[in-house]
């Protein structure tokens, strides 16, 4: 359970989230969606413990952020990026193990490999286990980052644009695997997402956020209102029904 | 053992094994290669000589790798960031103050022990500047970069104004010497180097996680403020016993790290620092005997690893440039 209570951000005084409120659903795939600079992704990284907020707090089962240890917090949830550089190269299979870090600190055991394996399978990437991370084309180099991720073996997995630098194909297939983490794994899961069909036919809740507030919190149903969508976007955007699931047609307005 | 821990032969732990082979080769070659009839006088001397090497190769070798996880890049070593202009500075300034012979009459140790703290302090100041935690290592690396800037400077205007003959003592001190090593520093050295490479060593699994950078580090439960803090104070420590030793050398660590990154094939740091350390000491130990048995050349052995490390800088940048 994720309650956001009074959150407050600045950058250079500039700022960014604007005592927030939240209580995020217990279960399933929550979308954070809005506008650029609406404070999306700085929400997140608060979320994940990356950065800490100027005023307020974050409860993670009943627990302030603040009190975790940098492990225990590692153990409980795991942040998955966009674009990773890391500084060395790194074959496939190493980097998936860094992802049971906060279980092995750097000695894995039979269940850690184990686990590896396991995750590598799930994630159909034991075929390039011993290639470089640097040599994999982008959606290969997803699928690793989301068995590292998946390594690291957390309930609560949070993620920043997982379907940037994705082909239509990898957009949907990923969205599809995140609703297979949530019904078979009963993961948690949180995503920041541009694009509000996919959060319409994917999320079982969804957040707006808009200039630092919260817009709307609800079902996709509820969002998918052209009222509703054009007070968040700025912009008209027709809404229709097809096989039940209300999608915005708003290229052409 | 798993196959991830398996891989191509020969493995990085054999590769470390046949490095190490080789440094005792080197080094027994060094002690007792044409000893003469005074054995042992020369094998004392040598002995204290080659102690001196080992000890900069482990200190410049640790720090540097250190330095570059914690600072994400391959190419900056702690002294191209300021470290040596600080330490010509700190001589600048002792003999500004005292003048040359006052300087030459102050106790080698003592000399020695007001650099490393003067070294630390500053370091520690800069840290505390540069590092209150959001803040990023990119800067503290820039700010480095103008810190040295001053240093340099302000030394060579210190340089302009001191008369000739003490100018004279200020250069003999400032050059890196591998030839004049005090044995009383030297057991103080390895103490503090022992204790820092061990803690070093000691990280060394976290060092390969911190490898993957700040948020990846904060999200597998590294505390990386903290951590890296602690390691810039070990890497302090570690460049400014190299330095009293024997003066600045900017460019070996880059060399050695580089190099130990190829030979090894792997990026974990239990492989990484010992054959760092062990590249370091065949380069030091190797150049020294070129230098003095074969060429005969009783020049200094720094121009040597100057002269190849700086071609070697800017070969990684034209190449980084390129990419």
């Amino acid at each position: 359970m994720i309650v956001v209570e009074q959150v407050t951000r600045h950058y250079d005084r500039e700022p960014v989230l604007h005592a927030v409120e939240l209580r995020l659903a217990a279960a399933g795939l929550t979308a954070i969606i809005g506008p650029n600079g609406a404070g999306k992704s700085t929400l997140l990284s608060l979320i994940a413990g990356l950065d800490q907020p100027d005023g307020g707090q974050i409860f993670l089962d009943g627990r302030p952020l603040a009190a975790y240890t940098r492990r225990e917090l590692a153990t409980s949830l795991t942040m998955l990026r966009q674009r990773q550089a890391f500084n060395a190269r790194l074959r496939v299979r190493e980097l998936v193990l860094f992802g049971r870090y906060p279980h092995h600190q750097g000695r894995p055991g039979a269940a850690d490999y184990a686990k590896l394996d396991e995750v590598m399978t799930y994630m159909h990437v034991t075929e390039v286990a011993d290639r470089f991370f640097d040599q994999l084309s982008g959606g290969q180099q997803q699928r690793v980052l989301i068995a590292m991720a998946l390594a690291q073996d957390t309930p609560y997995l949070l993620l920043d644009e997982p379907l940037n630098n994705l082909d239509i194909p990898n957009a949907v297939a990923m969205m599809k695997l995140l609703r297979r983490f949530v019904e078979d794994l009963g993961k948690r899961i949180v995503i920041v997402i541009h694009d509000v069909n996919f959060a319409s036919c994917y999320s079982d809740e969804v957040i707006a956020l808009k200039d630092g507030r919260v817009a709307f919190q609800g079902n996709p149903a509820d969002l998918m209102v052209p009222k509703m969508l054009e007070s968040i976007y700025g912009m008209p955007m027709p809404v229709q029904v097809i096989d039940d699931k209300p999608v915005s047609f708003y290229y052409l307005s | 053992m798993h196959a991830a821990e398996a891989g191509t032969f020969p493995g990085p732990g054999h590769r470390l094994l046949l490095a190490w082979l080789a440094v005792a080769g080197a080094c027994s070659l060094f002690l007792f290669h044409d000893t003469g009839p005074a054995l042992d006088f020369v094998l004392r001397f040598r002995g204290n000589k080659l102690w001196a090497l080992v000890l900069v190769a482990a200190a410049v070798a640790s720090a540097t790798l250190v330095f570059q996880t914690i600072s994400h890049n391959r190419i900056l070593t702690p002294e191209i960031v300021g470290f040596d202009a600080l330490y010509i500075f700190l001589q600048t300034l002792l003999v500004f103050c005292l003048g040359g012979t006052g300087f030459s009459l102050i106790a080698p140790e003592l000399k020695w022990l007001m650099e490393v703290i003067l070294m630390l302090g500053v370091v520690l100041f800069l840290g505390r500047v540069f590092l209150t935690g959001r803040t990023s290592l990119h800067l503290l690396v820039l700010g480095g970069i103008i810190v040295g800037i001053f240093f340099r400077s302000a030394s060579s205007l210190m340089q302009r104004l001191i008369n000739p003959s003490d100018f004279v003592v200020l250069q003999d001190s400032y050059f890196a010497s591998f030839n004049q090593v005090n044995s009383e520093l030297l057991a103080v050295s390895t103490v503090i180097v022992l204790l820092a490479t061990g803690c070093i060593f000691l990280l060394r699994n976290e060092l390969d996680v911190l490898l993957l950078g700040r948020e990846t580090s904060l999200g597998l439960g590294i505390r990386h403020a903290t951590r890296t803090r602690q390691l810039l104070l070990l890497v302090t420590v570690l460049i400014s016993i190299s330095t009293a030793l024997v003066g600045p050398i900017t460019f070996l660590g880059l060399i050695v790290v580089h190099l130990a990154y190829r030979v090894t094939g792997s990026h974990a740091h239990r492989y990484v620092i010992p054959m760092a350390i062990a590249i370091g000491i065949l380069f030091l130990v190797g150049g020294q005997a070129l230098l003095e048995r074969v060429f005969n050349l009783e020049t200094q052995l720094s121009f040597i690893v100057e002269f190849i490390g700086g071609i070697f800088f800017i070969w990684l940048l034209l190449r980084g440039s390129r990419r």
